[in-house]
């Protein structure tokens, strides 16, 4: 394997420059994450300690096996999108492994809206159950929810991906082998009560968790009945008599050491259909990113030297170095695993984009993973190109990718405009994990360009009614442009709406994708068949 | 020289024969107890034979079957050791009518020195110094009584039959001794069958000066210099050293000819050891006579370099003295420490367990351990708490007693309460090094002996955190994918940190930890300090740096229990886990047996109100007696073993309501 040496100097300006920026952008994602952390806030959080439950956090971090890590999912979710303040949107969802197996575990926060569903609570579990599917990930439901938000029942309850997606799912998922395990730790009303119905195994805590399809209030506007929540779908009931539930908890800490033993008897193996080898750690820091990247998009960088930081032992074998030079592939390792990383290193041009159609197609037959590394302001334009046939070229790498039946993650770390996001194995091409570092934008093209294209329009307009534009009054038009592009394009922005799966810290990138790709293999790599390539 | 000898012992006495006789290319036959199936003396021996089910006296006291063994397994010789058949006549005897060698001295000496004050009288006429006393066999209480008032006081009151400090009571005037004399009979009936007393002078400061004598069948005696074992609890040795120190070589002369006639008096033969008091002022007195091999013989061996069990070979099988009188030789000086299953700090009781961890310190020419144990063997109920023998040579007293201070450290030992820190206070204090001694040295220094651990608490808990992550660390939670960054057990968080809780068990006091892992460091948050560690864990040696003090512990881990070892000293605490509630609180109206032993007297019935503190049951265990007392008023509702039932420790025996029920 040939070494990446690096040829950034820490000492330069520049350098210097473009660490702070992103250091700071670093700083505030911290902030942001420590702010969600806390859910509910303290009222909430101590009312709920006061009935002797664990907080969300803690029963993960209490299910996990001792020092498992956490892949946390969307940190972000919701972030600033509702009136009121919704943190993680009220559910926290992770990898980790529970029992020596990884997990995906699902946890309602009812310090935020008593863990009611808002449509990104919704969307945000629907994927951390689209991710368990793809990567056949058992599941471990930690129910504390009041079901769906009512007030905002119409963009939560009717749709395909709205609330009745996730029995759905645990159906499906239970159909192919996917464990699927729920914990009723609190409520789990109407709707919710089918969570743990449809678990495979289900546990409850006493005097904690209820499970029914009416709460008392709707029995007794019903039916006149009055009866007690404990007394119409508590513990002893599930348990003892209607069979809803498998195992009966005296409080959180049994009910998840329950859980750890459901997991312990499933009897799973991982079976990785691929090679791996022991870990090396990067030969360079990897706070030298903050340092290469920055967070001026303007700037361009040596994707090689971003690599470098996070392959194993900076150790990266270069495919078609020379050709297609804007478009870096080549193989390397991650945490032990083989990925191909496709990383931007320019505007795509015709060549590039084959050549990463044909490192695609190496890595699909060799069942490697792919790493896609985004840094993109498009394809190239122009006369010259679209006769030389860009889109059939870029066709082909949208193929390779749509098509592409390993393991596909990608990391935005720079811009993400335009085609070059579908080329680049965007959020369309479903990729298994997808992550954004807190410098990157996304947009259809960058805020100048958008400003650029409709302030030509509206000049042309203008001049074909003979109406005068000033440069200044040209500025004024394309600065609220530029802003909403710029708001909208924001990684904060994207998260909140789960186009991603997290803003990272990039230092942290090789450890996410590490986890990310281990979190893949618990389904071994399959076979890929491609569409047709327009030649 | 014999062939082949039958070794009619257990531990390390019979791994230390067994030693021997193989470096002399003798075959060893072991015999052992159910009990004893894997023990080390067994292992080592060419052959070994069932003896019966664990009790001495169906195994190791079984004269006949170890005869019919010995005569069986074509052994020429039997080796006793020490305690069980070594000082028995009988058995000495029936060997000799087997035409079997009893490695040992004749019947009749056996007889003669069995009897104290039999020995005595023989003693006298030898011209032999004797302590004032009554050694009669006229046993009237009020003889004795008279003869008490005649011999003054402080005196002793000692079972004729006895040894090892049973049926023994020191009477301070005679308002006392009505009192002690029946409870020393008493004792002595149990243990030995034979109430008999004899009445000796106490000395307040005396030493315990013992003589090795060896004598041959040739009529040839001769002496291999003295030991000092004056270090004593209760009248059982703890540390003992040879040569004595602060001994005219006059006296020593004088005490080693007087050991000499005092054999040959009883035509001895064999190895034997004459034990003295010897007072301040020096002069000396015949106490009694050991007729075997004495636990403490590798002291002697040390300073003489000679190997007593080949000297006790040659001589059985026929052969003179191997050395004269002139040609033995003093080198150095030699300590030895018995390493005990007990627990100083509540009254040196006798602990039964597990050695689940056992780590002697390695041996060179300084350093010897005599044992007959290895790690995971059990320290039973039935047989003497005795571990090992530690023993050192150095040039002088002083030097020794450094090399015992680190052999003693370098000693761990996990699973059971042991003496080891006990003997480390005791070689390494002042009086000890200072030549303070007499028999009453632990009573007297024991402010010394028992100090508060010099180990910090915190620092402590940061080293068992740091050892409970490493060890998380090493293990593999999924074997299906090594390399995974999942089974980097660090507690990694996006986005942020995750330090990880841990609550610590330690003197029934809980602690709150926290643990951060950042960049393969430990910050560890213990109360209000912060430790910053780098750890390393190399099997049972966790080496840190806290704070920039780089220091290694050595330690032994049980599941959720760790004990540290460092300088000598002990820190054990427990990782707390979550209680799930539900089915326990049994126990709570439970009493439970506090270690392995028999119960010889139940004192209530079931359905028998009885006051808190009223006493139970009684237990007894390692030849000791424990009462266990209501811990509350209440009701008994059950008893679950009866008289003569032998019980496991932690069983429950009784079932106790509380008053309200």
């Amino acid at each position: 394997m040939s070494i990446i040496n690096t040829k950034i100097n820490s000492r330069a300006e520049d350098f210097r420059a473009n660490y702070d920026s992103m250091a700071e952008a670093v700083t505030d994602l911290r902030e942001k994450t420590t702010q969600i952390h806390q859910g509910g806030g303290a009222k909430y959080q101590e009312r709920h300690l006061s009935r002797g439950k664990l907080l969300p956090r803690e029963r993960i971090n209490t299910l996990l096996d001792e020092g498992s890590p956490l892949l946390e999912l969307s940190q972000l979710a919701a972030y600033g999108v509702y009136d009121d303040d919704i943190p993680a949107a009220g559910i926290i969802t992770g990898i980790g492994r529970v029992s020596g197996q990884e997990c995906m575990i699902i946890a309602n926060d009812a310090t935020v809206k008593g863990g009611t569903y808002f449509p990104l609570t919704v969307k945000k579990h629907l994927r951390a159950q689209e991710i368990a599917e793809q990567n056949h990930l058992p599941c471990i439901y930690l129910v504390d929810s009041g079901g769906a938000n009512l007030p905002q029942q119409d963009d939560v309850f009717p749709d395909r991906d709205h609330f009745g997606r996730i029995f759905y799912n645990q159906a499906r998922m239970s159909s192919k082998g996917i464990p699927q395990i729920a914990v009723v730790m609190g409520l789990c009303t109407a709707g919710g009560a089918y969570v743990p119905a449809m678990a495979d195994e289900s546990i409850i805590v006493r005097e904690q968790g209820t499970i029914f399809l009416a709460g008392p209030p709707l029995v007794k506007a019903a039916t006149g009945e009055v009866v007690s929540a404990e007394d119409l779908g508590g513990a002893d009931v599930h348990c003892k008599v209607s069979g809803v539930a498998d195992h009966y908890a005296e409080n959180d800490h049994h009910a998840l050491e329950i859980a750890r033993t459901c997991v312990a008897n499933l009897n799973r193996r991982k079976d990785i259909n691929i090679k791996t080898q022991p870990t090396k750690a990067p030969l360079y820091p990897a706070d030298d990113l903050y340092g290469i990247v920055g967070t001026d998009l303007r700037k361009p960088f040596d994707v090689r030297e971003v690599i470098a930081r996070i392959v194993d032992g900076s150790e990266f074998d270069e495919f078609k170095k020379l050709y297609g030079t804007t478009l870096v592939t080549g193989f390397a390792h991650i945490h032990g695993y083989p990925v191909g990383i496709v990383a931007n290193n320019g505007i795509l041009f015709g060549e590039s984009a084959q050549k990463g159609a044909h490192f695609i197609e190496l890595c699909c037959q060799r069942k490697i993973p792919l790493l896609f590394l985004q840094n993109i302001t498009g394809f190239m334009v122009g006369q010259k190109y679209e006769s030389e046939g860009i889109a059939k070229h870029g066709a082909k790498m949208v193929t390779a990718v749509a098509c592409a039946d390993v393991p596909k993650f990608t990391v935005l770390i720079g811009g993400s405009f335009g085609a070059g996001n579908y080329g680049m194995c965007g959020r369309a091409y479903s990729p298994n994990m997808m992550f954004m570092w807190p410098n990157a934008r996304i947009s259809v093209m960058g805020g100048e360009q958008a400003a650029g294209v409709l302030a030509t329009v509206k000049r042309d307009n203008m001049d074909r009614v003979g109406q005068e534009w000033t440069a200044d009054e040209e500025a004024e038009f394309k600065q609220p442009i530029i802003d909403t592009y710029e708001h909208q394009g924001h990684p904060y922005y994207a998260s909140a709406r789960l186009w991603d799966d997290g803003v990272i810290d990039p230092t942290q990138t090789r450890d996410v994708i590490g986890m990310s790709l281990s979190a893949a293999l618990n389904k071994p790599v399959g076979e890929t068949r491609f569409g047709v390539f327009r030649m | 020289m014999f062939n082949k000898i039958l070794i009619a012992n257990r531990g390390e006495i019979a791994c230390r024969v067994i030693q021997t006789a193989h470096r002399m290319g003798i075959r060893c036959v072991a015999v052992y107890s159910e009990a004893d199936r894997n023990a080390r003396h067994v292992a080592m021996a060419d052959e070994a034979f069932l003896l019966g089910p664990a009790p001495s006296s169906e195994s190791y006291l079984r004269a006949d079957k170890i005869l019919e063994i010995a005569k069986q397994s074509g052994a020429q010789a039997v080796h006793p050791g020490y305690g069980f058949l070594s000082e028995n006549a009988q058995f000495a005897q029936a060997c000799a009518d087997n035409g079997i060698e009893f490695i040992g001295p004749p019947t009749g000496a056996i007889e003669a020195m069995g009897s104290k004050s039999a020995a005595k009288e023989i003693m006298s006429h030898a011209s032999v110094p004797l302590v004032p006393g009554y050694h009669g066999d006229d046993q009237t209480p009020a003889l004795l009584k008279e003869e008490s008032l005649k011999c003054g006081f402080p005196q002793l009151l000692k079972a004729v039959a006895g040894g090892g400090g049973k049926g023994m009571r020191v009477v301070n005037s005679i308002d006392e001794f009505d009192e002690a004399l029946e409870s020393a009979c008493r004792e002595a009936k149990n243990a030995f069958g034979n109430p008999d007393m004899l009445i000796e002078r106490y000395l307040t400061q005396p030493r315990h000066v013992e003589i090795q004598v060896f004598c041959d069948k040739q009529g040839n005696g001769v002496y291999l210099a003295e030991r000092d074992c004056s270090v004593q609890r209760r009248h059982q040795k703890v540390i003992e050293e040879a040569p004595a120190p602060n001994l005219a070589d006059e006296t020593r002369k004088a005490m080693g000819e007087a050991a000499v006639r005092a054999a040959q008096a009883i035509d001895y033969v064999g190895a034997g050891t004459v034990e003295f008091l010897y007072d301040v002022d020096g002069s000396f007195y015949f106490m009694e006579m050991n007729t075997r091999l004495q636990v403490e013989h590798p002291v002697t061996e040390l300073i003489t370099g000679q190997d007593l069990v080949e000297w006790q070979l040659r001589i059985a099988s026929g052969e003179p003295l191997p050395q004269q009188q002139d040609e033995i030789r003093i080198h150095g000086h030699a300590l030895e420490a018995r390493v005990y299953a007990e627990d100083p700090d509540n009254e040196f009781l006798p602990a039964t367990g597990t050695l689940h961890y056992l780590r002697t310190p390695e041996e060179s020419q300084h350093v010897r351990v005599d044992t007959g144990v290895i790690e995971g063997d059990e320290v039973s109920v039935f047989y003497d708490p005795m571990i090992a023998k530690l023993i050192v040579w150095d040039d002088d007293r002083d030097r020794a007693i450094a090399r015992m201070e680190q052999a003693l450290e370098e000693y761990r030992i996990s699973g059971l309460k042991t003496n080891l820190r006990f003997l480390r206070n005791l070689a390494g204090s002042a009086p000890f090094k200072a030549l303070d001694l007499d028999t009453g040295f632990i009573e007297k220094h024991e402010q010394l002996l028992f100090p508060a651990s010099n180990l910090d608490t915190q620092y402590c808990l940061v080293m068992a955190a740091c050892f409970f992550s490493e060890k998380t660390k090493q293990q593999t939670t999924n074997p299906d994918d090594p390399y995974s960054p999942f089974g980097i057990q660090n507690s990694w968080r996006v986005n942020s940190e995750y330090a990880r809780p841990l609550k610590l068990i330690h003197n029934e006091t809980e602690y709150d930890l926290s643990i951060l892992e950042q960049n393969g460091q430990y910050q560890v948050q213990v109360g209000d300090a912060s430790y910053q560690v780098a750890a390393q864990l190399n099997d049972d040696k966790l080496n840190v740096i806290v704070n920039g003090h780089r220091l290694s512990m050595h330690l032994y881990n049980d599941g959720d229990a760790l004990t540290l070892f460092h300088e000598g000293e002990q820190f054990t605490c427990e990782q707390h886990r979550e209680n799930f509630g539900g089915d326990d609180h049994a126990g709570d109206n439970s009493l439970t047996a506090p270690m392995n032993g028999a119960v010889v007297a139940v004192l209530v019935e079931a359905g028998q109100e009885v006051k808190e503190g009223q006493t139970l049951v009684i237990m007894e265990a390692m030849k000791m007696e424990h009462s266990l007392k209501a811990p509350h008023d209440g009701t008994v509702s059950e008893i679950y073993f009866a008289e003569g039932d032998l019980v496991e420790d932690g069983a429950e025996l009784i079932s106790l309501n509380t008053s309200e029920d």
